[in-house]
């Protein structure tokens, strides 16, 4: 076992090491560092919707359109989802396949819900004539929210596939990494959704 | 060289915080109070703000729009600590300091582009023919005819 | 000139046989020159069977060296595509005056400019830059690859795909004719109605998967994975500049993925972001494209600035002055660069406190900048400077950037941007800036990291031709356009009237042959050195008495980097080794633990190529074909756990054995 005596004085120190040497996994810090670059892909959403947001080209705003009580009931399905991916993480932290894929299949199914109800409202708005195309504030309305919609959809994706492959494999440590990893996206998703049900629905109604 | 006690396991002497769990990594999965903590927390900073706007509790929307920017400002530091585990410990602070520069630059690129914008349109198109949410100033009007 | 839209059919979408340039004569020749050539290299790998070896050791490998060395082919192959973009355009405006049309349509001289740009920056300069960061990060930090080796690999291949994109463009369908950042209403389908427009939107979208993706594992290489002992404040100057540029990376490229999505939504379903009507704002568009467009200068130049600080110290033989201070530098330039972004679009009339709050950022900028130039000079002086290829590309560089900064200065005054906007003085301003920053540092770079990573100098006296033709060239083919733009004459315009204006031209075009004898010296370089390679061998695998790690291990270094991590002490590692009388190890190596190779890479990218040419020529099925393709074949690389292997301990003896030879023969 060797290391590393510092060098003090003219002793001539280590000058490697003779073990091998496992540099810290940095799967979770680079996962973390895509995050931060998606989050910068909202904020050029967020900031064409700030800007053309109030461009109704004499079309309907925001005021018209949007169903709070809808918004609301959404908001509740991606809360509950946040919490239940939660207590898969908890289950697994405790080495409980079982249940960890039980709580990963409710977090999907409220996150299939939150689709569901996503695409109700777009269809209808469209259905309305209220369609991307009609002004600048629908087109970056439909674009804001919709490419929330669309991470979400990966993130099924994304979970259904680490449920076969937990399921069998097992919770082995690159399937926990994996997990952490959607963790991370689905966390992160809501506190996104959080902006937009502030500034797009919330603010869009006053 | 092998004189050093197997047991010690400190390869790195200045480099890198002394985590030597491979396969865990800082950060933690939380604890089912902090997760229901949060939860908790989440559903009454979403309820309020629902409430204040759907039941039209504020006379002017400026005021609504900044308390219902406060109430999602906390919101998300709400997620960041408790579903996001985010401390300035885990991954010997880098996920800290990632956030912190890309807040930055978010804030950059909002602020910015407001702010550029508005002077943009303040400048270059004083009339918003089409809107009816950019109204005219009786000067502009009067220019106008 | 573009045909008429036909009706899209549902096999083929709008592409039909009149996609096919065969009324260009230019077009012609050059499709059948790199037909013949390209069949020419098909047939050589197949007649010597080498392509079971190239896939195998190159195309599918993980190997951080082997993919740097990749980018940098990559970079240069499109430096000659840019470059004859370049020729054609000095030859069309040296002739076409007084009436007479030159010989390149509008048409086709607006989709070379802008093929120029784009070529330019995101398939020379990027590659090539990240080539380097590739080879050089996790040698320099004691790594034995990168934090992620198959994301890597994926990430050339995708640079590669949108490479392959715009090389299409060339002979099916179009380029755009937009300008290098496609500025809407413009590249609006109602002016832009063809294929040109989406083939820039796609090969940069896919290209840019692969820089964000390569950013990422940097960071993380950088942070996770350095020897132990280096602390921050004890990595290599260039790590430093690696990791502030793959930062920028990271939290710049995103911006231009959703300003150009926005831009295709505008396109391919009719909404309403940067259009005149329905309350769209194409000025929005300028803004967010900016905001990604200004830190892309420095992700160029700061890795350059890292090239030449350890360039700088090596020759001089000396620590670099002011090593903390060019750290803060580098910091400081990262963020500031967040900060200057209006600069671009001064006249665009956002008013005086918007355009004065800019104007000033940028001259701030400028001091950091600065602040690098004198630590350079410093560490010169005294210094028992050899005055190798390296060192004569860093001191071009500093004359010419101080140059190309002092003229920007001149920009970053609104009232003067006023008058100086969109002419030639700019165009002589970025590229006093690009060239004589970014590209004189790649030169230099090569100079100084071929032996390692191929085992022999590069010759010196076609180098130096290389460099005068260079340097000489580049100030014959930009002074003049100072003076151009000085004299109002605007850019992007293919004829003018007043004959006048015309020695001027002539004489940049007289520079750009220059420049042009110049790449061709850097060719003949190569294949020099390579001839002479017994005669330039470098068996000490630290040819220029280096100071970082790099030159620890042997030239070019082992698949495992180094046979045991490097243990770090002081700043620049390995002069400190060779100083305190480090013994190379002989014995007691182990099996070495390294990530396997991989094709995944090379199907996801080209399933992306094949989705993103669909997408252009509105081919429908294929698109979504491809595209779920895609995503079932990411799903299934991720059900493939098997990922390493170690490379048994007789190996490394085997090759470690064969170096203690080569040094011994030596001494």
């Amino acid at each position: 076992m060797t290391t590393t005596t510092i060098a003090s004085g003219a002793a001539a120190p280590q000058f490697y090491t003779t073990e091998e040497h496992h540099p810290e996994n940095g799967t979770l810090l680079g996962f973390w560092l895509y995050l931060m670059s998606d989050c910068l892909i909202f904020a050029v959403l967020f900031a064409c919707y700030g800007v053309l947001g109030r461009s109704y080209a004499a079309g309907p705003s925001g005021k018209d359109l949007f169903d709070l009580g809808l918004v609301a009931l959404n908001t509740a399905f991606l809360l509950l989802s946040s919490i239940t991916y939660g207590f898969a993480m908890l289950e697994m932290a405790k080495n409980r396949k079982g249940s960890t894929l039980f709580w990963l299949g409710v977090t999907g199914l409220f996150g299939a819900a939150f689709l569901c109800v996503e695409v109700y409202e777009f269809a209808h708005l469209i259905h309305e004539g209220a369609t991307p195309q009609r002004s600048a504030f629908l087109s970056s309305f439909f674009t804001l929210v919709g490419t929330h919609g669309l991470h979400v959809t990966f993130g099924m994706i994304w979970l259904i596939t680490l449920m076969i492959q937990v399921t069998r494999r097992g919770l082995i440590a690159e399937n926990r990494r994996r997990l952490a990893c959607l963790s991370m996206f689905w966390h992160f998703l809501d506190v996104i959704w959080i902006g937009v049900f502030t500034f797009v629905y919330l603010m869009g109604t006053l | 060289m092998s004189s050093a006690p197997p047991a010690v396991h400190s390869h790195d002497p200045a480099g890198h915080d002394a985590h030597h769990d491979h396969d865990e990594h800082g950060a933690s999965h939380g604890t089912f109070g902090g997760y229901l903590a949060g939860f908790l927390l989440s559903v009454l900073l979403t309820a309020i703000p629902f409430w204040l706007i759907m039941g039209d509790v504020f006379r002017s929307p400026t005021t609504a729009a900044i308390v219902v920017l406060v109430f999602a400002a906390i919101q998300i530091v709400v997620h960041m600590v408790y579903f996001l585990h985010m401390n300035s410990k885990s991954e010997s602070g880098w996920t800290m300091l990632a956030l912190i520069f890309t807040i930055v630059v978010v804030v950059i690129t909002l602020a910015g582009s407001f702010w550029v914008m508005h002077h943009l349109n303040a400048n270059m198109m004083p009339m918003g023919a089409h809107d009816d949410s950019m109204p005219m100033s009786p000067e502009g009007a009067r220019q106008m005819r | 000139m573009t045909p008429t839209p036909a009706p899209e059919s549902l096999l083929f979408g709008r592409l039909s046989l009149e996609a096919i340039p065969l009324h260009e004569p230019i077009l012609l020749v050059t499709f059948a020159g790199v037909a013949v050539g390209g069949l020419a290299t098909l047939g050589a790998i197949t007649y010597f069977r080498l392509w079971g070896w190239l896939w195998r050791e190159w195309l599918t490998s993980i190997d951080h060296k082997k993919i740097g060395i990749m980018y940098m082919i990559l970079g240069v192959i499109m430096l000659l595509r840019g470059f004859s973009d370049a020729l054609m355009m000095r030859a069309q405006q040296a002739i076409a005056f007084a009436g007479f049309e030159g010989y390149l349509p509008p048409h086709h001289y607006d989709q070379i400019f802008t093929a120029h740009g784009v070529i330019m920056i995101f398939f020379v300069a990027m590659p090539m830059v990240t080539g380097f960061m590739n080879y050089v990060v996790p040698l320099q930090i004691g790594a034995r690859d990168v934090a992620f080796p198959f994301l890597n690999n994926f990430s050339f291949w995708m640079t590669t795909g949108g490479a392959v994109l715009v090389m299409t463009s060339l002979f099916v369908g179009e380029f755009a004719a937009t300008g290098w950042l496609a500025y809407p209403p413009l590249s609006g389908i109602a002016y832009s109605p063809w294929v040109g427009v989406d083939y820039y939107i796609w090969a940069l979208q896919i290209a840019g998967v692969g820089t964000l993706l390569s950013g990422v594992n940097l960071i993380a290489t950088i942070v996770k994975m350095r020897a132990p002992g280096m602390t921050m404040m004890r990595m290599p100057i260039f790590t430093w500049t690696a990791l502030c540029t793959n930062v920028l990376i990271v939290a710049s490229f995103p911006v231009l993925t959703a300003v150009l999505a926005l831009l295709s939504l505008d396109r391919y379903l009719g909404t309403a972001f940067f259009t005149n009507d329905m309350g769209g704002n194409p000025m929005m568009y300028v803004n967010l494209i900016w905001i990604w467009g200004h830190p892309e200068v420095y992700i160029l130049i700061l890795p350059a600035f890292g090239i030449f600080s350890e360039v700088v110290s090596t020759y001089c033989g000396k620590r670099l002055f002011g090593y903390a201070s060019m750290v803060y530098a580098t910091v400081v330039i990262t963020i500031l660069s967040y900060l200057v972004w209006l600069h671009h679009f001064f006249t665009m009339g956002s008013g005086a406190s918007v355009n004065s709050f800019f104007g000033i950022t940028t001259m701030i900028i400028s001091i950091p900048t600065g602040a690098k130039i004198f630590n350079w000079l410093f560490t010169m002086y005294r210094g028992r400077i050899r005055f190798e290829l390296p060192m004569m590309w860093t001191v071009a560089f500093m004359l010419t950037f101080v140059i190309g900064g002092m003229t920007g200065v001149l920009l970053a005054v609104p009232p003067a941007d006023f008058v100086l906007h969109n002419s030639l003085f700019l165009i002589a301003h970025f590229h006093n800036v690009i060239i004589g920053g970014v590209l004189f540092g790649l030169f230099a770079g090569i100079n100084y990291w071929f032996p390692k990573a191929f085992g022999f100098k590069l010759d010196e006296f076609w180098g130096k031709v290389s460099f005068w033709f260079w340097v000489v060239g580049f100030y014959v083919a930009f002074m003049p356009l100072y003076v151009l733009g000085l004299m109002g004459v605007t850019r992007r315009v293919s004829k003018f009237e007043d004959p006048s204006l015309q020695i001027w031209f002539v004489i940049a075009a007289f520079g750009a042959v220059l420049i042009a004898v110049g790449i061709g010296a850097f060719l003949m370089q190569i294949f020099v050195s390579i001839r002479k390679r017994e005669q330039l061998k470098d068996v000490t695998g630290d040819p220029w008495d280096g100071r970082t790690l790099e030159w620890a291990t042997s030239s070019p270094p082992p698949a495992y980097n180094f046979a045991f991590t490097p243990v770090v002490h002081d700043l620049d590692a390995w002069h400190d080794m060779k100083r305190r009388g480090y013994v190379r190890p002989t014995s007691g190596f182990i099996p070495i633990h390294m990530p396997k190779n991989t094709g995944a890479g090379v199907v996801l990218s080209a399933l992306s190529v094949i989705c993103g040419f669909a997408l252009i020529w509105h081919i429908w099925w294929l698109a979504a074909a491809s595209l779920l393709c895609l995503i079932a074949a990411a799903i299934v690389h991720t059900f493939n756990y098997d990922r390493d292997f170690h490379i048994p301990a007789s190996e490394v003896i085997a090759s470690e054995r064969a170096r203690t030879k080569l040094l011994e023969g030596r001494a």
